[in-house]
């Protein structure tokens, strides 16, 4: 394995002084992170301009910063990897009857709510709402999208959720979101959609029976849907359920394709790579440069925000305002419990995956002040396109965000992970130039980004 | 470990030079602690597994050991994303660790705490990820 750095004598030994003068606390890491840069960028940035000692040009990076900003790169996304929990994850006949789904509203009892009500294709799979809200009833909390997210461990905000497929079926029984009952669901889905469900899943099963699988039961709030379910046998009750994670499982299917486009920035990442400083400041204004060299370094924003998702899919506390007359919400803390016990698991019996596979799940941490009020950390692709921002939608826009960010006020309960950046207003502007560089329409299949009748 | 497309950098954004933890000596000098990782390179967002082995002072493999796991990243003030436990004596001294993560760069902090023939002792590793 190579050594991070390959710097000559006169290098190391720069650097040996600049690691003792931190240690004895003689200066900051700041400075000598500052004073070691553009001496490296000095050594080793040729290939375009003319560059000023102690000035580090706008596309001059370090050999370290050009690696870092290389793993951002959606270039070092690796190929979707399978969902051992989802069999039919990559069945194209599961995309088609999932595509079908997602974009369904019969799904509903009042046949107004869809997945695609909430996760709408022409709004990067947001809703553009503070929080999620459908029927004029708001719910806890704001509609992440969903490109890209099938390379998450977590899903929801808290990860209450463990794979796509169980995500899905959640908000179909919330009274609130979709409000529908299993059994309504898989009759319904059996009733018009018998063909495609038998092509991916084999023989429809035989729900005729309304004395054995009533109309609308579920183990949900509603005491009369909740009664119906507890009446019925283990038997039946399995047989729905079954059902009902199959149409959690075309919907993952169909989801999963939804995944994340070339941006200007990773065009730039491409250049920065191989050094082409011409290419470079083609693609980036020195204000954007400026702003990723602050998203890399001194914002340390990619302490969270790393990887070419510019997530690392875990949970962290960063202080947030409570949405006025709101509670507390636990998060993290609450998330981990939810998906122990969730029926429909990567180790429930509705699971595809062998015990080994189910590695998140295994070694979930359940315990820490640091899940206290965490929230899962969102990519940050498309940004520009996905306000308003965080869990609760506390914040409008770009700028309250990084206002946030600046001021990192300690959070309580719990621990913030943040510390105040305190950039300047030209900072902040860099870095929000920065982030606007993430944006590209999703990649997938064109007919994917519309309901199938429309095709 | 040589990257794909040839370059003398470290791509990942994120990764431990090499695959082991050199042996260390426990606090009170009862035992010696290697790690290899399962991962090489060790990389950020991976959960992964690592064989740890243990001896005691006198190079004798230690095959009843029961070890605890903490760790985390001290200057951030928190623990592993995950929670890493022994799920396997793999016998000669060897003990299989699973569910590692890391999930950011920086300095990383590995604690065991073994205990064997009515005796326990800790060891502390201290990493970084570039």
């Amino acid at each position: 394995m190579r050594r991070l750095l390959v710097a000559g004598g006169s290098l190391a030994l720069i650097l040996l002084i600049a690691v003792v003068l931190i240690s004895t606390g003689l200066i900051g890491g700041g400075t000598v992170g500052a004073t070691f840069r553009d001496v490296f960028s000095w050594s080793v940035g040729g290939g375009g301009g003319a560059l000023q000692p102690g000035v580090a040009p706008a596309h001059s990076w370090t050999e370290t910063e050009r690696g870092l900003i290389a793993s951002l790169s959606i270039d070092r996304l690796p190929p979707l990897p399978p969902d051992p929990s989802n069999a039919v994850g990559d069945s194209p006949d599961a995309v088609a009857l999932g595509h079908a789904l997602f974009f369904d509203s019969g799904l509903s009892p009042d046949g107004s709510v869809a997945c695609s009500t909430c996760h709408q294709p022409d709004n990067y799979f947001t809703d553009g709402k503070v929080f999620a809200n459908v029927r004029d009833i708001d719910t806890p909390r704001h509609t992440p999208t969903i490109v890209g997210v099938a390379y998450s461990d977590w899903f929801y905000w808290d990860g209450r959720k463990d794979s796509q497929w169980a995500q899905a079926l959640a908000p179909q029984e919330a009274a609130i979101e979709h409000g529908g009952t299993r059994t309504a669901h898989a009759r319904y889905v059996l009733s018009h959609y018998a063909n495609e469900y038998e092509a991916v899943f084999g023989p429809v099963p035989d729900f005729s029976d309304t004395s054995r699988f009533p109309p609308e039961a579920a183990p949900v709030e509603n005491e009369t849907a909740r009664e119906a379910w507890e009446g019925m046998t283990e038997g039946d009750r399995g047989a729905i359920n079954r059902v009902f994670a199959n149409i959690g499982k075309s919907i993952a299917a169909y989801s999963r394709r939804i995944l994340p486009g070339r941006s200007r920035f990773d065009d730039y990442a491409a250049a920065a790579l191989v050094n082409d400083q011409a290419e470079m400041s083609e693609l980036f204004s020195a204000q954007e440069a400026e702003g990723l060299r602050l998203f890399i370094g001194k914002g340390q924003c990619t302490d969270c925000h790393n990887g070419p998702l510019f997530t690392n899919g875990t949970f962290h506390n960063i202080g947030l305002p409570l949405p006025e007359g709101s509670r507390f919400d636990q998060g993290r803390t609450q998330g981990t419990y939810q998906v122990v016990e969730d029926t429909f698991n990567c180790l429930g019996e509705y699971s595809d995956a062998s015990e080994e596979a189910c590695v998140e799940l295994r070694f979930i941490k359940l315990e820490g002040e640091e899940l206290v009020g965490a929230f899962k950390v969102p990519g940050l692709r498309n940004v520009a396109h996905t306000g308003p921002y965080m869990h609760n939608g506390i914040f409008p826009d770009l700028d309250a965000v990084l206002r946030h960010y600046n001021h990192a006020p300690p959070a309580f309960p719990g621990h913030s992970d943040l510390v105040p950046l305190a950039f300047t207003v030209e900072q902040s502007e860099a870095l929000k130039a920065f982030l606007l560089t993430l944006s590209a329409p999703p990649d997938a299949p064109p007919e994917l980004l519309l309901p199938p009748n429309d095709e | 470990m040589d990257m794909d497309d040839g370059m003398s950098m470290d791509m990942s954004g994120g990764s431990m030079a090499g695959d082991a933890l050199d042996p260390q000596t426990t606090e009170n000098g009862l035992f010696t602690v290697s790690a290899v990782s399962r991962l090489d390179p060790v990389v950020i967002n991976e959960t992964h597994a690592w064989t740890l082995h243990i001896e005691t002072d006198d190079g004798s493999p230690v095959t009843d050991a029961e070890i605890a796991i903490d760790g985390g990243m001290p200057e951030h003030n928190h623990g592993f994303p995950t929670a890493p436990r022994v799920t396997e004596n793999l016998g000669e001294g060897d003990y299989l660790l699973e569910g590692m993560r890391f999930n950011m760069g920086g300095v990383w902090v590995l604690t065991l705490e073994v205990s064997s023939g009515g005796q326990s002792d800790t060891v502390t590793f201290e990493f970084e990820l570039k």
